[in-house]
């Protein structure tokens, strides 16, 4: 299988890639048209700003492949700022466009807890999940972030609460999601980015 | 549930070598980071950071390399820094496998570098670290590896630098540093007051009452220590265990 971790310039990358070859997955890396329209499946990283995010895809004009990628059945895990990305808009970029994959928008946290929302938390499970099968009900993860989705509707299968009640994994036929880092999420990390992969093996 | 109160155990190099010193001098050998890092990543460290206490230009591509190896070992949170003063040492601290930056000495010289990190990086990359010593009635901020005072009041600053973007602080307790005398709280606790960003305490752990200290009474969201974990003092799993005891949140890893 060949999964494509999508190239703009996303810090975490190489920890995506290091995560993946610890599961004895290998990963490529796609930065153009081509390399998006080649893979079995595709991971959109990210770490930083929704409108950087956003004008580094626009740039390489990887916009609409990636939406392409999406409407054929190429599963997609999006990781932390990548699932904010799959939104319509953000608090954090007014005026710049999400990829639209939910309608909905990302807010800022609200600032009655300490920001950035820096570490590991738990989840709470409203919905049955691929990504968490097998994942130990009360297992943490990390996350970095001060920006989230409040509401994903029928696509939010778990949330995490800080400062307010967040998407943290969200599924959506061959789309996925995580707020948190699973890629620095220890074992139970390790457990999500495999459950992506095994899923997106069955989808050939 | 809620945010899990973090242990980070703490490498300090002189850009290849872990070495370990009291109040910041008499530096000794104490390893090698990638070795420890793979130790502490399966032991349930919940973040690493990693230090180039040297911070010698000429170094720097020997530190990047340590920075390479230990982030190879790791499934978790990564911090490291040591003398950075550009957006582009900090991209390469980044690129090298960090997934956050300290900087100290050249944000007290220039705070808008905090600014520049945090609109190039995002703040939850950026972590401010402050050296401080009491002095009389209160603390003061120390640059240059603890060796240059500032004149600045140090809780001051925390706020001051959160300002200007760092998104978390780690506060090192120069007094307590490598003494194994308990964290300094009330300096934790003061700084914890004036910001909304994590605060990372440093300096001074000894046994596992010293932890539950800090995150009750100094209000500190996570804990950094060294020589205890180095020296297998304390170990990572049963320190948690007695937290998780004690009431306090922390992430058990079996």
């Amino acid at each position: 299988m060949n999964i494509a971790l999508v190239e703009y310039g996303a810090g975490n990358l190489p920890s995506v890639e290091r995560a993946l070859t610890r599961l004895g997955v290998e990963s490529c890396r796609a930065s153009t048209l081509e390399g998006l329209a080649s893979c079995d499946a595709l991971i959109l990283p990210g770490v930083g700003h929704f409108g950087a995010l956003m004008r580094s895809l626009t740039e390489r004009s990887l916009v609409k492949p990636l939406g392409d990628a999406v409407a054929s059945g190429v599963p997609l895990l999006g990781i932390c700022l990548g699932l904010q990305a799959m939104f319509a808009t953000s608090d954090e970029a007014i005026g710049d466009a999400g990829l639209g994959l939910f309608p909905q928008k990302v807010s800022a946290l609200p600032p009655t807890g300490r920001l950035p929302h820096m570490g590991w938390n738990q989840l709470r499970r409203v919905r049955p999940s691929a990504l968490l099968e097998g994942v130990p009900q009360d297992a943490y993860f990390y996350f970095a972030h001060s920006y989230a989705a409040l509401d994903a509707g029928e696509a939010a299968v778990a949330l995490c609460d800080h400062s307010a009640s967040f998407v943290a994994v969200l599924e959506q036929g061959n789309v996925f999601a995580t707020q948190f880092h699973p890629e620095k999420s220890g074992p139970a990390g390790a457990q999500v980015l495999s459950n992506f992969v095994r899923r997106a093996g069955k989808k050939q | 549930m809620s945010l899990a109160h973090r242990i980070i155990p703490c490498l300090d190099t002189d850009g290849e070598r872990v070495v370990k010193g009291v109040q910041f001098v008499n530096l000794r050998d104490a390893g090698d980071p990638a070795a420890l890092a793979a130790r502490y990543n399966i032991e349930g460290a919940d973040e690493l950071v990693v230090l180039d206490i040297a911070a010698s230009r000429d170094h720097r591509p020997t530190f990047l390399e340590t920075i390479r190896r230990v982030a190879a070992e790791l499934a978790i949170p990564l911090t490291a820094g040591g003398g950075v003063a550009t957006v582009d040492e900090g991209r390469a601290i980044l690129r090298a496998g960090a997934d956050k930056l300290t900087v100290n000495t050249a944000a007290i010289r220039h705070p808008e570098l905090l600014t520049a990190l945090a609109a190039e990086f995002g703040s939850q990359a950026v972590v401010l670290s402050i050296d401080a010593k009491r002095v009389g009635d209160h603390w003061e901020a120390f640059v240059r590896g603890g060796s240059v005072p500032t004149g600045l009041d140090a809780v001051a600053w925390a706020h001051q630098g959160v300002e200007c973007g760092a998104g978390e602080i780690l506060v090192t307790s120069m007094d307590r540093d490598g003494m194994r005398s308990g964290f300094d709280c009330a300096l934790t606790a003061a700084i914890s007051r004036v910001v909304n960003v994590p605060v990372i305490a440093s300096g001074g752990a000894d046994a596992p009452e010293t932890f539950l200290e800090v995150f009750r009474e100094g209000r500190a969201d996570a804990a950094l220590a060294a020589s205890i974990f180095h020296d297998h003092i304390q170990g990572l799993g049963e320190l948690k265990r007695y937290l998780g005891e004690q009431g306090i949140s922390v992430r058990q890893t079996g």
